[in-house]
């Protein structure tokens, strides 16, 4: 193969990574997805008074600090054992489900929706929201802004602050909220709801009503069969803030639910010496490699996963969503990866119709948001469902409530392995004895992972699928012959 | 030379080992991203637009009017993309608590590269009998495998090139950058002048006490609680009620947002005006709140503060004059 370079190798150390080495014969022999940062936080978080660790933790990433105050914050409970008072646990979830409707509608519009809106190999200029504003109006860009800002008013009003919330401590939050505030967060919940049921006809009227745009959804490409994790509630409908983690393996089958104290049980964490990020697997199954399969332990924690990994949804409009989507796509479980875009508009609207639920109950804004823990500090870990996959905290201390030990596994983290599988089968599918490689190619690998939303803020710095990233391809003795890069 | 084709002066964000939080907090000016795009032509900014190194090196010096620059300095990529921001732009802004002292990813600082790897590679989930660490360079059976190496420590934008301006913040409040926006935009229009070189911007020059509506009584204290043992007063001063709240030491711009939420000020302003070293200003105001003259009493009231170092140097480790940060990394260079 010629040694062609598109773009001379730039510093982009700090960023994903994608090696793809060629056989002699010019097909994809092997693909390598790099992670190469690491900021310590394990190490770092110990010594720490352990109320402090849900807002060290929200520095992992600035996009979903929310989770990780979430997360943290029922480890901090578990650490004194205290059981926060049922308002607590409403307003958390409340902060929890404006945020998810933030975080869905930005990677649905901003992020992966120009692909499917402005269609895969649309020119780069027009691939972004600018040009899914102009093909679809206006009004909706408007709409967009008004999703984020109203998200983010919730999370202020709750979590104190818009970014890096600060307010839940062991046993509760330090504030609740008036019957002022109430109303006006109800006012916004009701807008959501609607804003994620036009969400999901638009994706209806552009995406499924395109018969190309089904087929590359169907197509063997973007399909892999593993395990699926997901948060269940106690009727294994889909939760995010609360319950047990649903395993199902490749047939839909449940293996299984585990709770936070269990969770290392259920998952461990494998390492390779050429990236920093590890790769989480089953431990039940075992780390067969990157396979698919039943007997792999590779397993997938996305919007997908979720709703494979449950009996439904607790929203009455999302339940029909749900039931639409395993309809049309032939049953339970599904495979296709870009179904994963579906699922997720299927969670904005349960996200926004969970908000309206916890801000009308007529105890949220009781003033008995706290409790006040009484036991020794030990030991706790504090689950939930991140948008980005299963987040687990989990924080030792001693008596003093100092942290002597921290484990973090982070939501995109969960998909390290699937997200590598990914990307080698869309390079194996796309590049092949004499193709001629553009960057059409790396849109095509960037789509296989971009439906997984990832996140390597948690790992590295990079916002939700705009992870920069550089593509090398080398020959058969291991030489660079194209180096592609996108950095956005 | 720093207007480009169509006449606009040039912007540019960038991110380095950061959470992304500063980027968000500049997206929620919402609707005033506008005044950028019509003032500016945003020719660097990775998370709203293709990220052009190659452009950009391209670049005569000098030619890019504003930098905004997010995240510390952990690895040799970010220095260089610092250096080269640096030299391509006329004004260079440390952008958030990670550029400006390091923010919380510093306290990596206290610990050694080694020790943060072994931890991260042996933690109670991962299965690793043979002990195995990433290595910067590893042979796969197709070839070799890069990846950098950590620096010694976490060291702030200052540390490695010079700062025209210092934006505060983890992150920056929306209020404070869509004002920055605005002062550069009239400057641009002949209608203000830059404040002078080496100036924090965006922020105020008092100290969140100042703006923290809660009273305060000069009272003092025997004793300091942790906030999960207290039910907090909303009308009082935090500090008083034996909580410790970084308030007097921080600077002020953010309109007290966490004591108003009922949570301690946690600092992310960094020092207020004047303060060399932020954990050594609030250990004296903490001080000064401690009503004993008995040395025993002392240690016994202090221990309410059981991880002074994560306390009094949350934001700043890295920015700080302890020997664990700026002062090591050059010993360990030179």
């Amino acid at each position: 193969m010629e040694r062609i370079t598109i773009d001379p190798i730039t510093r982009l150390e700090g960023h994903g990574k994608i090696e793809i080495f060629l056989d002699d014969q010019g097909n994809v022999a092997n693909t390598y997805f790099q992670i190469p940062e690491l900021r310590g936080f394990e190490r770092f978080c110990v010594g720490r008074q352990v109320e402090e660790v849900p807002i060290l933790t929200n520095r992992i990433c600035g996009v979903c600090p929310e989770a990780h105050h979430m997360a943290g914050a029922k480890a901090v409970d578990a650490v004194y054992h205290v059981d926060p008072p049922r308002t607590a646990k409403m307003l958390r979830e409340l902060l929890y489900s404006a945020f998810y409707v933030t975080d869905h509608t930005t990677h649905f519009y901003a992020l992966a929706g120009p692909d499917f809106v402005m269609g895969p190999d649309a020119p780069v200029a027009e691939r972004n929201i600018l040009g899914v504003i102009h093909k679809v109006g206006l009004e909706i860009g408007g709409q967009v802004i008004q999703a984020r800002k109203y998200g983010h008013t919730v999370v202020e009003m709750i979590g104190g602050r818009k970014v890096h919330p600060c307010t839940s401590i062991p046993g509760g939050l330090t504030k609740g909220i008036t019957e002022e505030q109430r109303q006006e967060i109800e006012k916004m919940g009701r807008w959501a709801i609607e804003f994620a049921q036009f969400s999901l006809k638009l994706f209806n009227d552009i995406v499924l009503g395109n018969k190309a745009y089904v087929d590359l959804i169907l197509g063997d490409i973007y399909t892999h069969r593993t395990h699926y994790i997901g948060m269940v509630d106690e009727n294994n409908k889909s939760n995010f803030y609360d319950g047990k983690i649903s395993v199902v393996d490749p047939e839909g089958v449940r293996l299984g639910k585990y709770g936070p104290s269990d969770y290392t049980e259920w998952i461990a964490e494998h390492v390779e010496p050429w990236t920093y990020l590890k790769f989480p697997y089953l431990k039940k199954v075992g780390w067969k490699g990157f396979v698919d399969g039943k007997d792999s332990g590779v397993y997938c924690a996305t919007p997908l996963s979720r709703v494979n990994a449950s009996d439904g949804m607790a929203t009455p409009l999302a339940q029909e969503e749900y039931e639409k989507f395993f309809s049309t796509l032939g049953g339970k479980p599904v495979h296709q990866r870009l179904a994963t875009h579906w699922a997720r508009l299927i969670e904005l609207l349960y996200a926004a119709e969970r908000w309206v639920e916890l801000v009308t109950d007529p105890e949220i804004t009781s003033d008995n948001f706290r409790t006040l823990p009484t036991e020794k500090p030990t030991e706790g870990v504090g689950i939930v469902e991140a948008p980005r996959g299963t987040l687990t905290h989990h924080y030792w201390t001693d008596e003093r409530g100092i942290t002597t030990r921290v484990n973090l596994i982070v939501g995109t983290t969960n998909n390290y392995a699937p997200i590598s599988m990914s990307i080698k089968k869309a390079a194996q599918s796309l590049i092949k004895e004499g193709t001629v490689v553009t960057e059409g190619l790396l849109n095509m690998v960037e789509m296989a992972f971009r439906a997984y939303d990832p996140c390597f803020g948690c790992a590295t710095h990079s916002l939700p699928g705009q992870m920069p990233l550089q593509v090398t391809i080398h020959d058969a003795q291991g030489n660079p012959v194209k180096v592609l890069k996108q950095a956005c | 030379m720093t207007a480009s084709s169509n006449g606009k002066p040039k912007f540019a964000m960038y991110w380095a080992a950061s959470c992304g939080g500063c980027d968000i907090a500049v997206l929620n000016i919402h609707e005033k991203i506008l005044d950028v795009d019509a003032n500016f032509e945003v020719v660097f900014w990775p998370v709203a637009m293709d990220a052009k190194y190659k452009d950009v090196e391209a670049m005569p010096d000098e030619s890019i009017l504003l930098t905004l620059f997010n995240g510390a300095i952990r690895n040799d990529e970010n220095a260089h993309i610092a250096q080269l921001l640096r030299r391509k732009s006329k004004i260079l802004v440390a952008f958030g608590s990670c550029a400006n002292e390091g923010c919380m990813p510093a306290l990596a600082n206290l610990s050694s590269v080694q020790e943060i790897i072994d931890t991260a590679y042996e933690t109670i989930s991962t299965d690793n009998p043979q002990g195995l660490r990433p290595v910067a360079n590893y042979t796969v059976p197709e070839g070799n495998l890069h990846i950098p190496s950590l620096y010694p420590v976490v060291r702030t934008l200052d540390q490695v090139v010079k700062v025209d301006y210092y934006m505060p913040g983890c992150p920056p409040e929306s209020h404070q950058i869509a004002a920055v926006i605005d002062l550069v935009i009239k400057v641009l229009h002949g209608e203000a002048q830059l404040p002078p070189a080496g100036s924090v911007i965006g922020a105020g020059d008092s100290t969140v006490c100042d703006e923290c509506a809660r009273k305060r009584d000069v009272k003092t204290i025997k004793e300091f609680k942790r906030i999960q043992h207290v039910m907090l007063d909303p009308e009082i001063c935090i500090l008083e009620q034996g909580v410790l709240c970084s308030g007097p030491a921080t600077r002020s711009g953010c309109k007290a947002l966490c004591p108003a939420a009922g949570s301690p000020c946690i600092g992310c302003y960094g020092p207020a005006e004047g303060v060399i070293d932020f954990g050594a200003r609030l250990m004296s105001a903490v001080a000064s709140v401690i009503d004993s003259n008995d040395a025993n009493e002392i240690d016994r009231i202090l221990d309410g503060i059981p991880d002074p170092v994560g306390m009094f140097y949350r934001f700043n480790l890295a920015g700080s004059v302890l020997r664990a940060s700026k002062p090591a990394w050059l010993s360990k260079q030179a």
